[in-house]
């Protein structure tokens, strides 16, 4: 019995590899696909390469946040809300208030703690399903953009200009210009710390207690009980750990877009599943990779690009090409589930 | 009857749902004095409570379509907003045999309607055929509807608003002349009538319920769950389509990114303030109902205290988590407890005198 169990969990993590696998491959496809339609526009460059991260390095942040809460098989759906809570927070502070850039996103940072600590509380300790919970978390990030600033505020701050603009070259991957000029490629520090934080989640996930543990809580509720797992301050810590991942995802996003308003990164959190999913992760829990959401958002930016280089089609394209992906992605998960099973 | 104990009556199904309705429609009594006023205007009944019933119609037939869903299969449909969207479309598209604005219908009103509840029945089969048929989790199957259904419904109108300027298509979302009573509150009522009795009376209740308690359980004495999953979420399509022609007749146009906007989380909620389990299993319909009443209950309410319409969602929330956490597991759990002390104190306490 026990083998079996070990036979069937060996299976299971080849099967995530096998998708993990499918998620770059098409994603390489795709860029490949892009080089050679839009070779004139330029689309090959290294520099539109980066802009791939540049463009969604909050989402990437965020994509790991939402992926730690599924692995324990809860869902987060107030992030979208939450992003426009912190940058209409950070932008409120900064040319309202007069406070300074640092403690302006120390003070995102915090809420984004304090805003998962409540939902984790709600969802761990008092028993409600994670949906409800996150769902009143987004209405009410949501209503709280509203009651700070109905119009939109656009950030002037030096200190926050200045990181935004700061532009980090790589060494490599430079071309001539017209003029003969080398360019080199180069990204924002936004990129580096969602790399960074990429990096440590999957060293986390992989190498640590509390990552296993999350597993385990995802995987069998029951047996992690019975193994001696405090199960709710795992999921309370997955929580906490997602809100804080959302605070540092909308200060980035916000360096992006440099500004509040109250429908900003609307429909933001479906992005964030739908990369998690096409990465591989599975809602029912225990099933989980952050490298495959890095992935399932590059796959994301890839059609956007897509879009924006073809220039004709509407933006909405991008939704209907991303169900197509993610419908193309459940089924394939679920024969394979299938398969698993007739064996 | 009138003799049952406060306990009795508190531990009632739904005890919990109509105390907060009521609770809701209590706070009027102090904040707006003329919330309960009701008049008659032009053969109409006008009033905030006419309101509440009128406005609360989609989500009641909603609510309905949903409450199956999650009884049968454990998880949520969280397409029937974009459904409602794709119906509206349809319809209106028909209706102005593909323009973007007409004085005259194009086709048959008949057709338009039909045309509509097809596609809704059609789109929740689809996500019935990925839930029931091969195993998906209900939310990742509809995640797919609800990413490109506003997509498809853009299609559909080519990106532009389509307004269908005629009065036989308005009835729908206004009033039938000759009844003060607003269509939509009667065309919910048709449907909460119909599907309890098809519950009461048929077994179909019955194997929702077992299918949704336990699904391998329920195929091994014989009920066809793939097929009762199936059904529930082709209903579900069915009632979201409705509900989009009602929300499109009321502003006689389909606006493919604003018909239905959020409605899947106000239906998800309905549902969990009507007391049923997101778990799935036992349901009650008149549950949802109460719960998309309360609602409604609270938006007009919080409309009527003049709070902005960008800030009713921090209200909201706040309510519905104080709902949704006095009806918790977790609470319930932590009563007992608190309880089963005080009787252990009581005994100790008896035993020392």
């Amino acid at each position: 019995m026990n083998q079996k169990k070990q036979m069937s969990q060996k299976k299971q993590m080849n099967q995530t590899g096998f998708l993990l696998m499918i998620t770059i491959l098409l994603f390489v496809a795709m860029y490949v696909i892009g080089c050679v339609l839009f070779k004139e526009q330029g689309f090959a460059k290294t520099q539109n390469f980066l802009n791939l991260f540049i463009s969604n390095a909050g989402l990437i942040v965020i994509g790991i946040g939402m992926t730690v809460v599924m692995i324990t098989g809860g869902i987060d759906i107030s992030v979208g809300s939450f992003v426009a809570m912190g940058c209409m927070m950070l932008s409120w502070m900064m040319e309202r208030a007069g406070i300074g850039a640092v403690p302006a996103v120390l003070i995102v940072l915090a809420t984004g703690i304090v805003f998962g600590l409540v939902q984790g509380f709600l969802v761990a300790y008092m028993d409600i399903q994670p949906f409800i919970v996150t769902l009143a978390g987004m209405f009410f990030a949501r209503g709280m953009t509203a009651i700070i600033s109905k119009d939109m505020i656009s950030i002037t701050n030096k200190t926050f200009m200045g990181w935004a603009k700061a532009k980090l070259y790589l060494p490599f991957g430079g071309y001539a210009n017209r003029k003969g000029i080398m360019i080199m490629p180069y990204i924002y520090p936004t990129v580096v710390i969602a790399l960074l934080l990429l990096a440590a989640a999957f060293i986390m996930l992989k190498y640590t207690k509390f990552g296993r543990s999350l597993y385990a809580v995802g995987g069998n509720q029951q047996s992690a009980l019975m193994l001696g797992l405090n199960v709710k301050r795992v999921k309370l810590k997955a929580y906490v750990l997602d809100g804080f991942l959302c605070g540092v995802g909308s200060v980035l996003f916000c360096l992006n877009t440099l500004g509040g308003f109250v429908e900003q990164a609307k429909g933001f959190e479906m992005d964030a599943i739908a990369s998690s999913v096409i990465g591989g992760t599975l809602l029912t829990g225990g099933v989980g990779n952050v490298v495959g959401t890095l992935f399932g958002v590059l796959i994301k930016a890839t059609i956007e690009a897509f879009i924006t280089f073809q220039g004709t089609l509407s933006s909405w394209w991008t939704r209907i090409t991303i169900a197509a992906l993610l419908c193309f992605f459940i089924v394939l998960q679920s024969v394979l589930a299938m398969v698993k099973k007739k064996k | 009857m009138k003799a049952i104990n406060i306990k009795k009556i508190t531990s009632q199904r739904l005890f919990l749902p109509i105390f907060c309705l009521a609770l809701v429609l209590l706070v009027n009594i102090i904040t707006t004095p003329n919330f309960f006023q009701i008049s008659v205007r032009d053969g109409v009944l006008y009033g905030y409570m006419v309101d509440i019933i009128n406005r609360a119609s989609e989500l009641v037939i909603l609510a309905i379509g949903m409450t199956l869903v999650v009884s049968a299969s454990a998880g949520t449909d969280i397409s029937v907003g974009a459904i409602m969207a794709v119906s509206a479309a349809v319809c209106c598209n028909i209706l102005t045999g593909g323009e973007r604005a007409a004085t005259e219908l194009a086709a048959p009103l008949i057709i338009g309607l039909l045309a509509a509840l097809a596609v809704g029945v059609l789109i929740g089969c689809f996500n019935g055929f990925l839930v029931a048929k091969l195993n998906i989790q209900p939310m990742v199957a509809t995640l797919i509807m609800f990413t490109a259904g506003r997509g498809i419904a853009q299609l559909i109108t080519d990106g532009q608003i389509t307004y269908v300027r005629v009065d036989k298509y308005k009835l729908l979302g206004s009033s039938l002349p000759g009844i003060p009573v607003p269509t939509p509150f009667i065309v919910a009522m048709i449907v909460v009538v119909v599907t309890s009795l098809v519950l009461k009376k048929t077994a179909l209740g019955l194997y929702i319920q077992s299918v949704g308690i336990n699904k391998r359980a329920s195929r091994l004495v014989g009920i066809k769950s793939v097929q009762i999953m199936f059904l529930t979420y082709a209903i579900c399509g069915l009632c979201s389509g409705l509900a989009g022609l009602i929300a499109s007749s009321r502003i006689y146009s389909a606006d493919a990114n604003n018909i239905g906007l959020n409605m899947e989380l106000d239906a998800i909620l309905a549902v969990a303030i009507g007391g049923n389990s997101l778990g799935g299993g036992k349901f009650s319909i008149a549950g949802s109902v109460i719960g998309a009443y309360t609602i409604q209950a609270l938006t007009t309410t919080l409309y009527a205290m003049h709070v902005s319409s960008d800030q009713v969602p921090v209200y909201k929330a706040i309510v519905v988590v104080i709902i949704v956490a006095l009806q918790s597991p977790g609470l319930a759990k932590f009563r007992k407890s608190l309880a089963q002390k005080r009787e252990q104190n009581a005994k100790l306490g008896k035993g020392a005198a």
